[in-house]
């Protein structure tokens, strides 16, 4: 009996990592494609980017969860300095409530926040959008048009996701340093707000922000390939497109925690 | 293969066979984890041909379609289009293989952030070398074609069923195919508007000179449209001939062959008949009657 229910384990785990080395095959694949398209789009002049659903993608993406983001980043900036105050103010170190807001706004918060705010915000409603198509056979039509979807679907929303992280970061870095300003000048006092900008600028290096953006733009990469890979392999008709909606947000935010502890280490081992 | 029974003795198929078939199927095989959906179907499609191919819920029509197109690829057996195995070409080659062909998917398969025009206009601006000008006079023309000028510059979902599948008609045309592949163009509509898709299939048919292979179990349109018919059942090709050979079987009384009296009933919508008795063979009765008796 033990020996059966051991098996039953261990079958549920090998099912397990082939699933996942399945997915995490299909979804390189697909980066793969989405790489060669784009280079063939700008080397090739037979195969043309499509800069209209780009730019459509880009407003969808960026400019509609500007709002949202600038929001949420400016709340994380007054969380941090209210939390840091106390500890700080015992060894009259509250001044350097910047120096931390800006190392880390700039290095991690910035570009995390604004990864998991896009994943729900973005990636779903790709996931959501490809899933439909498949559903209604638009992937398929397109496939019996000779129309490449990598090509035509996924290059644009991966391109998008990916430059409007790189644009969106730094808003997002520079709306926790105002948030932690705004709370300062309201509630902390001129202590914390007296010396705010300069301390910060005196702490902030250039690989604090180069550091920062390039773990957006890997975030926002992984949030459109997942949300392109889970939108393109719905099954099941409509709760197929709600698994995927819901599956995309979830692994989205799996790989960017896994990326961001990646960048981490790296970071830290080459001193960066 | 299976085909239990075949009628040749027509002029058309006699005529048919003096040409070269645009679609060749041999042997096709096609299963699904241990369901197998084809078993072994042979089939041929000649220039300007309308093949209806038909049969039950699941028979594997849909599935036989998807070879045809490229969607699937066959488990055993082989497809050619136009003489040439299409499992042996690469991808760029299919590609150009498809622009030899179109399809009007069952529920349009429009694009919906694009206008109709804008899809219709979509293979011309990806697979022709044609100015913009051109291109707006042709879709112009396909759209025409099928009776939907007026509704160029609508969105997909600002049209009804019907349009839908007009316009996915005038989308299909726009490379003036050799073949038009239709899955279930007569699903999901109003009698009237399906007799109206159905005769323009027909005249698309005749003008264009384009084989057409029509997947469907409506039998009204069926008989409307097609020059030879083709009945699927479990994977196998159980009766292949003429419109006129089914019209007689459909016309006629039981004939004691279990594989003609399928395809009676099912031509006949009979509720009694080969395809019920088997049904309640396979046991779904008792089970019923099992889960029942376990219920307090």
């Amino acid at each position: 009996m033990a020996d059966e229910t051991n098996l039953k384990l261990v079958e549920r785990i090998g099912a397990r990592t082939i699933g996942a080395a399945r997915y995490v095959g299909g979804a390189s694949l697909l980066l793969a494609s989405t790489v060669g398209w784009t280079f063939r789009g700008l080397v090739s002049p037979k195969v043309r980017l499509d800069h209209r659903s780009l730019a459509t993608q880009m407003v969808r993406v960026g400019v509609r969860s500007l709002g949202i983001v600038c929001l949420v980043q400016g709340f994380i900036g007054v969380i941090l300095a209210l939390q840091m105050e106390p500890p700080l103010k015992q060894f009259e170190q509250q001044s350097q409530i910047a120096s931390i807001i800006g190392v880390a706004g700039f290095r991690m918060l910035g570009p995390i926040f604004t990864a998991v705010i896009l994943s729900g915000f973005a990636g779903a409603s790709i996931a959501a959008e490809l899933g439909t198509m498949v559903v209604s056979e638009e992937i398929e039509a397109m496939d019996a048009m000779a129309l490449n979807p990598v090509r035509f679907l996924v290059v644009p929303r991966v391109l998008a996701t990916l430059t409007m992280m790189l644009l969106l970061t730094p808003i997002a870095d520079m709306m926790i340093a105002l948030g932690g300003y705004g709370i300062s000048r309201g509630v902390l006092g001129p202590s914390v707000y007296n010396e705010y900008w300069k301390l910060m600028q005196n702490m902030l290096t250039y690989p604090d922000f180069f550091t920062g953006l390039t773990q957006g733009g890997v975030f926002g990469l992984l949030i459109g390939l997942i949300a392109c890979y889970e939108g393109l392999n719905v099954r099941g008709g409509a709760e197929g497109v709600g698994r995927a909606t819901t599956m995309t947000v979830v692994y989205s935010i799996v790989a960017i925690v896994l990326a961001a502890c990646t960048f981490t280490v790296l970071f830290y081992v080459f001193e960066l | 293969m299976r085909v239990f029974f075949t009628m040749t003795d027509n002029d058309n198929n006699a005529n048919r066979d003096d040409r070269e078939p645009v679609i060749e199927v041999r042997g096709l095989v096609k299963r699904f984890g241990c369901h197998t959906v084809l078993s072994g179907v042979n089939l041929d499609v000649y220039p300007g041909e309308m093949l209806v191919i038909m049969g039950g819920s699941g028979c594997g029509k849909s599935t036989l379609l998807r070879h045809l197109i490229g969607s699937y690829i066959a488990d055993e057996g082989t497809v050619k289009l136009f003489g040439q195995n299409v499992a042996e070409l690469d991808d760029a080659a299919y590609d150009e293989f498809k622009k030899r062909f179109g399809v009007l998917f069952q529920s349009g398969a429009l694009f919906n952030s694009m206008t109709v025009g804008e899809n219709v206009a979509l293979p011309l601006k990806e697979h022709t070398d044609l100015d913009d000008a051109t291109i707006d006079i042709m879709v112009k023309i396909k759209l025409e074609q099928v009776g939907l000028r007026q509704a160029e510059d609508l969105m997909p979902s600002e049209i009804s069923g019907g349009m839908k599948k007009r316009a996915g008609l005038a989308r299909a045309v726009s490379l003036d195919p050799e073949i038009l592949f239709y899955d279930e163009p007569s699903a999901g509509l109003d009698p009237v508007t399906s007799a109206e898709i159905d005769f323009l299939m027909m005249d698309l048919a005749r003008k264009l000179g384009v084989a057409s292979v029509v997947v469907t179990h409506e039998m009204d349109s069926a008989f409307r449209i097609a020059d030879r018919m083709i009945m699927l059942d479990k994977g196998n090709v159980l009766m292949d001939g003429p419109r006129s050979d089914f019209e007689a079987l459909r016309d006629s009384g039981l004939t004691g062959a279990p594989a003609k009296d399928t395809v009676r009933q099912f031509l006949r919508g009979d509720s009694e008949g080969p395809i019920t008795q088997r049904r309640q063979n396979s046991g779904f009765e008792d089970d019923i009657l099992n889960a029942a008796a376990g219920i307090d």
